[in-house]
């Protein structure tokens, strides 16, 4: 009995050992792992992304990232003087592998008027290396870390005041990829929202200074994907081909808000959670912390202008974060039809329509012509709940993504067009007050007197020619 | 020189259990040292001159905008002489009979705007030097053109940073939230809309952690102080 009992014994003790091995063997592995030779670090500057890290050994990794106080375009006409890690907002990308040592030298630019530091949330030991790294003005600092733990990581400035360094620009991401790199796909692109707070609200043009009320109000004027209104719109757009694979490195630098990334018309088939190891699959939306990140990726199998938001959405139409991943390549009908037919839905019993006498649907603009004082009121509210999402309240559209309507010369220029437009949706270049957009506006389903209330309202408003429209006209194009 | 009455405050770093520290009446210079009165002090003493200067008392970047060394470029005459080392500027004021202002009196100096002794609780006042903070290239302004402060002081803030006699007296660790740091950890933590002031200070009191006495920055001058006792 004794003897059975020391051999339980041992046998649990064994055990214990066996798994306790385990566990070293896992975390000694990066720490001890060697670094063979050395190698110059590729910083990229958002929306790329340096080159894979394959098959490589762990090396000694050498990074040099300069930082730059520099004044530019927040959004077309607004400047603000973002604080940046290699001149961008987001920073220069970092790419390395578990086992990698870097040796990382901060220089702060002799023109720049703060000391700054970098706390990478990779770095295992004291602040990130936000002491290690605290550098004034004109002067640089060395110091190195091993790679420890593979995943997606943000880096961010740590000086006094944290809050006020990170909201004026300063963060960007560092992946670690595990030993032989993350499985090959067809394209790579960085990402990062950040969440910015200035004197003059969302687009008032000038320079505009860093609001540390607004901050601490939690009260941002424009939440950004790559620190500009229209960083990933217009000639900033992503292009990828039918049949892709493409992977986003999406980071959150915040300083205040979380993130609902989600892509409009694509399901991401991995999300990275948080950036980690574990892999969910067939995902709409993710969420990003504020100083987190995720890695998603998703094949693209049909042709369309994929919409890049915070799903958090007034954030995406009124403050800026909104980005387009152009899908191009051959149709696949089966995957997509787009619209097939068009009809009129008209329920049992329903109260909309009204019979004539004779049988015939008598549609509402049969009635007693609307006068202009009526058509202004209804266009008014049918613009404000339906075409101000992406046109906004004031008519002066988004940057690179919605044209404006106010003062507008492609709207003063043609009515019948303008009502085509709303009828019939448009897509395809156009260009308005000088600046080109490629988008898409889908057809609207208003009646004609609808169609002819809102175009009169959007003819009266902004500076535009004051032309009324009637539904006779909007009947006319429809006819055509 | 302007005459500061002196009195007591607390700074944002340096008193005991948050007591108020005395401050003795002094009197301080008017305007940062111009490069026209540095030059006027290099021609009296040479060895502090860019060619001649010991390496151990001024970096690199020493007085490296000047064209050479007696010269400096034109439209910067009356502007704040900058890339100086804390030596350099400290055998400056001595050399004038004068000294540098203690941390503690630059802040006590500095705290007043035009009508008030402490005027850190203003909003506008606190709100004006952070935006100056983020204006690049300030250091090209001439001294002097700005209102003057309650003790007739000008261009203490929205100008250059500046060196004081301790400037390294109180060490902010690199990151404002090291947890041996509980002085500014909590400060950052307690932080509400009433405390704006104390961003304005951190971003001082951060740069002033810095620095070391040898380096020469670009945003970074002088001015002078005087014991009342020694007034000429």
């Amino acid at each position: 009995m004794k003897l059975f009992l020391f051999i339980a014994l041992l046998f649990v003790v064994s055990i214990g050992n066996i798994s306790c091995e385990k566990t070293k063997e896992k975390t000694t592995a990066s720490e001890d792992m060697k670094a063979y030779g050395s190698l110059v670090a590729e910083l990229t500057s958002p929306p790329n992304v340096p080159k894979p890290v394959g098959n490589r050994s762990a090396k000694k990794l050498i990074i040099e990232m300069e930082i730059l106080e520099r004044e530019s375009e927040i959004a077309n006409g607004v400047t603000y003087l973002f604080w940046t890690f290699g001149g961008t907002v987001p920073g220069s990308f970092i790419r390395g592998r578990v086992g990698d040592e870097v040796e990382f030298t901060l220089k702060n630019h002799p023109n720049n008027r703060l000391p700054h530091n970098i706390d990478l949330h990779a770095v295992t030991g004291q602040g990130g290396g936000a002491e290690a790294s605290f550098v004034a003005p004109g002067h640089q600092k060395t110091f190195s870390f091993k790679l420890l733990n593979p995943g997606l990581y943000v880096y961010h400035c740590a000086t006094a005041p944290v809050g006020m360094h990170i909201a004026n620009g300063m963060y960007g991401l560092i992946l670690v990829e595990p030993k032989g790199g993350l499985p090959p796909v067809d394209k790579e692109f960085y990402i990062m929202q950040g969440d910015f707070y200035t004197k003059g609200k969302f687009g008032e043009p000038g320079e505009q200074p860093f609001d540390m009320q607004k901050a601490i109000d939690e009260n941002p004027d424009y939440v950004l994907f790559n620190g500009k209104v229209g960083g990933l719109t217009g000639d900033n757009k992503l292009h990828a081909e039918v049949g892709e694979t493409v992977r986003l490195f999406v980071g959150n630098g915040g300083p205040n808000l979380v993130s609902s990334f989600h892509v409009i018309g694509e399901i991401f088939d991995k999300v990275f959670v948080d950036g980690g190891t574990t892999v969910s699959e067939n995902i709409q939306t993710t969420l990003i912390a504020a100083g987190g990140a995720s890695v998603v990726e998703f094949k693209v199998e049909s042709p369309s202008e994929l919409i890049l938001v915070d799903h958090s959405i007034f954030r995406a139409f009124n403050k800026g974060a909104l980005g387009v991943l152009s899908v191009s390549g051959n149709k696949n009908k089966t995957v997509f039809a787009g619209e097939i037919t068009e009809g009129v839905y008209q329920p049992e019993g329903s109260v909309i329509q009204d019979l004539d006498v004779d049988g015939k649907t008598k549609s509402t603009e049969a009635g007693v012509p609307l006068t202009k004082v009526e058509k202004m009121e209804q266009g008014k509210n049918l613009f404000n709940a339906t075409c101000a999402a992406c046109h906004l309240q004031d008519g002066k559209g988004i940057a690179n993504a919605f044209p404006p309507l106010a003062k507008s010369d492609y709207l003063n220029k043609d009515v019948e067009r303008a009502i085509h437009t709303v009828i019939y949706g448009l897509s395809g270049e156009v260009t308005v007050n000088g600046n080109i957009y490629n988008s898409i506006m889908p057809a609207q389903q208003f009646s004609d007197s609808e169609t002819a209330s809102i175009l009169t309202y959007v003819y009266n408003s902004w500076g535009n020619n004051g032309t009324e429209v009637t539904a006779e006209q909007v009947k006319k194009v429809r006819n055509n | 020189m302007a005459y500061v009455a002196g009195g007591k405050f607390i700074p944002l770093y340096g008193s005991v259990d948050k007591n108020p520290i005395p401050i003795a009446p002094f009197l301080m210079d008017k305007t940062p040292v111009t490069n026209q009165e540095f030059l006027d002090f290099l021609i009296k003493y040479p060895t502090w001159q860019r060619q001649k200067v010991k390496k151990i008392f001024a970096g690199e970047n020493y007085l490296e905008k000047w064209t050479s060394d007696t010269n400096f470029p034109k439209e910067l005459q009356n502007s704040p002489v900058t890339q100086i080392s804390w030596f350099a500027a400290k055998e400056y004021c001595e050399c004038e009979g004068k000294r540098l202002p203690t941390l503690n009196e630059w802040e006590f100096a500095a705290m007043a705007s035009q009508t008030e002794i402490d005027a850190r609780k203003n909003e506008d006042f606190t709100r004006e030097i952070l935006s100056g903070y983020e204006t690049p290239n300030t250091y090209k302004k001439e001294v002097g053109i700005s209102k003057p402060n309650y003790w007739g002081i000008y261009d203490l803030h929205n100008m250059v940073w500046e060196w004081t006699l301790d400037f390294n007296s109180i060490m902010i660790s690199g990151e404002n939230r090291d947890k041996n740091n509980t002085n500014l950890f909590c400060g950052a933590g307690a932080l509400g809309a009433d405390d704006l002031m104390n961003y304005a200070a951190f971003m001082r009191y951060a740069f002033r952690s810095s620095i070391q006495a040898n380096f020469s920055i670009n945003s970074l001058g002088f001015r002078c102080a005087l014991d009342i006792k020694e007034k000429i």
